[in-house]
């Protein structure tokens, strides 16, 4: 008996995620950190479980380092399987060729073999730029109702942003009859949320013609989705109702871990039907002194809080000194806030030293611009970083 | 770093100091510290000197044990090689299970047989530090012993189950005394119930006891035999926190408050434990929380001073928590009040209650109590 699997997911997770500046310097998108604990790529890696799709093939090009190291042998997602399991598909040197992945159908086409191993009947793709909590399961069935040959999930936008999105105009049914990528007059506000269900059998045969096409760009929204469109395959969308959020700027990558504060959140990351996996810090639990002041705030394992944490995101070993003031912040794993030094506004990366009497950013108002201070920098005392900077290396004077 | 040793964690010995705690669990998976049991400590000391082979004793009540260890991947001992192994209670007489260390030592012979390493680390839980184990062993070696105990100053509040320990200049011991009367606030040299022996020679040992009809330990090998065995004591300096009562218990815990304490404990290696992956802890708009320890999951929307939160504690608006443990997935309502309250795992406290202990005795709140 040839053994398979209904089901395989491909994660895209090469993306550079330029837009967030000094975040990615050294990191892949998907493994920035998110929400204390947590790194972008916990939600599809959760969601997949979730679902009970547990043959994930992650994509990796850009600064890989990171994020294999987080994956690892997929335990912390339960996803280390004798048979499927999580796999890092990294570009290869092959007999004939060699290349690197030239766009996101090229990075699944590249990996043909890897799935054809699972023998499947559906193939999952998914992207690793973006918080939320779906049940893929539930766009499989519907996939399987309709009979389509592709499903694409979609959910709602505001008019004003539809354009920045693919577009799917569709009739009362849900088909798709016309697919928009970023299209500057929008006819609908459906938006491709970059999840797609595709039969097995055809995605292979069109991501083979895709591959023999010299005038492909090699992407899913540009090419091979319209391919299928105009040959006349049955393409359907899935809504999707719920949190979904794009995290590719700093402004939506703020907004999106301010999203997990208050009683009622946007976004509950401790839902405990759904819950988000991840490889946890080894540290004790977090210790707020004498003179802390915590409100409205995430805190996680490990942190020192002498100092004053307002409407802020912390992930785990922050230390914040007596004086210290974080308010409208995220700051990452292993920073140091010291003495008297004020940060708002901002989002500072792990490792940072923030010195004694620095003041980053400014009171957080609807002008305002957010601070990066990349990974592993340090500000000398008595520094004012003034709104909207970023940087990378070290401030000194 | 490998060392030539494996461990053996006892989790049942000493349960008769804190019988609430080990009503329905072992000494062993008593919680600890906000988010660890008290075994996370004598696995961590022991992976963390290199050792990757444990036997895992058990005599009763270790299904909170067995579900805390899991394959103990956590503590990266779901090995090919070693790992942890479960010992459940074993005898081929099939009348009674084992009852002190000699006997359980006994059922050991096929562990101690199966392993190759030359000496044996021996601990039970009723103590939390940090202990450099292969120091231990490098010491034991050093001395060509037989035995060595490791051995702590302190004060003992109790009149039973704890031993005494005198040694010549060279560490070998001379005297031993089964619990000897000691003054209040005296502090006595005493075996802190963490050893090594020489695999070899605890399985020779062993055999011989059993010959002779030895029953115990403390009394037919290490008085009766000091003289004839090379019994040599490691003087353990650093921070111990010993769990011999109550209020032993919670006074250790809220030792944790200091600074210096967390440093010497977890300051620069890991202490591992079951992931829950629980969310990161989250404060609200009204909290107020002052030198308190707060663990990953909880939800805090009232006062809580000079605390420990574990995991998955809720407190609601207007309540107010001091000088408190609270245990993991508590719910402690609105306009409550705690002082000096131990509350076990899964305690719901409902609205306007107010309930309080005293520092020397705090009162003790079963697990899965609902006021």
């Amino acid at each position: 008996m040839q053994r398979k699997k209904e089901c395989v997911a491909m994660l895209l997770a090469g993306g550079q995620g330029s837009r967030l500046y000094a975040l990615t310097t050294n990191i892949a998108k998907p493994a920035v950190a998110f929400g204390a604990k947590y790194r972008i790529i916990d939600f599809p890696l959760s969601n997949c479980i979730n679902s009970g799709i547990d043959t994930v093939g992650v994509l990796t090009q850009y600064q890989p380092l990171v994020l294999n190291e987080y994956i690892g042998n997929g335990q912390p997602w339960d996803l280390d399987r004798t048979f499927g399991g999580v796999h890092i598909l990294s570009p290869y040197q092959a007999k004939t060729s060699s290349s690197w992945y030239a766009g996101t159908a090229n990075a699944i086409y590249q990996n043909l073999h890897f799935m054809k191993m699972y023998n499947p009947e559906y193939v999952l793709i998914l992207s690793g730029d973006h918080i939320y909590k779906m049940d893929y399961a539930a766009m499989l069935e519907e996939h399987k109702a309709t009979n389509a040959d592709c499903t694409i999930a979609a959910i709602d936008v505001p008019l004003s942003e539809a354009s920045r999105f693919g577009i799917l105009n569709t009739n009362p049914d849900g088909s798709i009859y016309q697919f928009e990528e970023k299209p500057k007059i929008p006819k609908s506000t459906l938006a491709s949320m970059g999840i797609y269900i595709f039969k097995a059998e055809k995605l292979f045969k069109y991501l083979e013609a895709d591959d023999a096409n010299p005038n492909s760009s090699k992407d899913f929204g540009k090419d091979v989705l319209p391919a299928m469109l105009n040959a006349g395959e049955k393409m359907q969308s899935y809504r999707f109702q719920g949190y979904w959020k794009d995290v590719g700027t700093i402004a939506s990558l703020w907004e999106a871990n301010m999203d997990l504060l208050g009683t009622d959140p946007e976004f509950d990351v401790g839902d405990k039907s759904w819950k988000i996996h991840s490889r946890n810090p080894l540290a004790p639990p977090e210790h707020i002194g004498a003179n802390g002041v915590v409100k409205n705030s995430m805190i996680a394992l490990g942190c020192e809080i002498d100092g004053v944490v307002e409407n802020s995101i912390l992930g785990s070993n922050v230390v914040v000194e007596k004086g210290a003031v974080v308010k409208d912040a995220v700051v990452l794993a292993n920073s140091l806030i010291k003495e008297g030094a004020t940060v708002s506004y901002s989002i500072i990366d792990e490792e940072v030293t923030v010195g004694k009497n620095a003041k980053i950013g400014v009171e957080k108002n609807p002008n305002a611009e957010i601070v990066v201070l990349g990974r592993g920098l340090t500000v000398a005392d008595g520094i004012v970083v003034s709104e909207g900077q970023k940087h990378e290396k070290d401030i000194l004077a | 770093m490998a060392i030539s040793a494996i461990g053996v964690i006892f989790s049942n010995m000493h349960e008769e100091n804190v019988p609430e705690l080990v009503r329905r669990r072992t000494m062993a998976s008593i919680p600890y510290g906000g988010r660890y049991r008290i075994i996370d400590f004598a696995l961590s000391n022991m992976v963390n000197s290199g050792i990757t082979k444990v036997g895992l004793m058990t005599s009763n009540n270790y299904r909170s044990l067995i579900d805390h260890i899991g394959s103990g991947k956590d503590w990266d001992l779901a090995r090919k090689e070693g790992g942890i192994i479960l010992l459940p209670p074993f005898s081929e007489k099939h009348d009674r299970l084992y009852t002190t260390r000699l006997e359980a030592l006994n059922s050991l012979q096929g562990f101690l047989n199966h392993s190759n390493e030359n000496y044996v680390v021996l601990m039970d839980c009723d103590g939390v530090a940090k202990f450099d184990v292969a120091d231990i062993v490098a010491y034991h070696e050093s001395k060509n012993a037989d035995i060595t105990l490791v051995t702590h100053e302190r004060e003992i509040a109790r009149k039973s189950d704890f031993m005494t320990v005198a040694t010549d200049e060279e560490g070998r011991v001379n005297e031993i005394k089964l619990s000897p009367h000691v003054a209040k606030g005296e502090k006595v040299n005493t075996f802190i119930n963490v050893m090594v022996v020489n695999r070899q020679f605890l399985l020779n040992l062993v055999e011989d006891s059993v010959t002779h009809g030895f029953t115990s330990f403390e009394g037919d090998v290490l008085v009766k035999q000091l003289n004839s065995l090379k019994i040599y004591a490691y003087e353990f300096k650093n921070y111990y926190a010993g769990i011999d009562s109550m209020s032993a218990y919670y006074k250790h815990n809220m030792e944790l408050l200091n600074k210096e304490v967390r440093d010497e404990l977890f300051g620069d290696r890991d202490i591992y434990t079951k992931v829950r992956d629980s969310a990161p802890s989250k404060y609200g708009e009204d909290a107020i929380v002052k030198n308190s320890l707060i663990s990953d999951g909880c939800e805090i929307e009232g006062v809580v001073e000079n605390s420990i939160l574990f995991r998955g504690v809720k407190v609601e608006k207007g309540s107010v928590i001091r000088n408190s443990i609270v245990m993991q997935d508590n719910i402690i309502g609105q306009n409550t009040t705690l002082d000096c309250v131990i509350t076990d795992k899964n305690v719901v406290v409902s609205d306007k209650k107010t309930l309080g202990g005293c520092s020397s005795l705090p009162y003790y709140i079963p697990k899965g109590t609902r006021l």
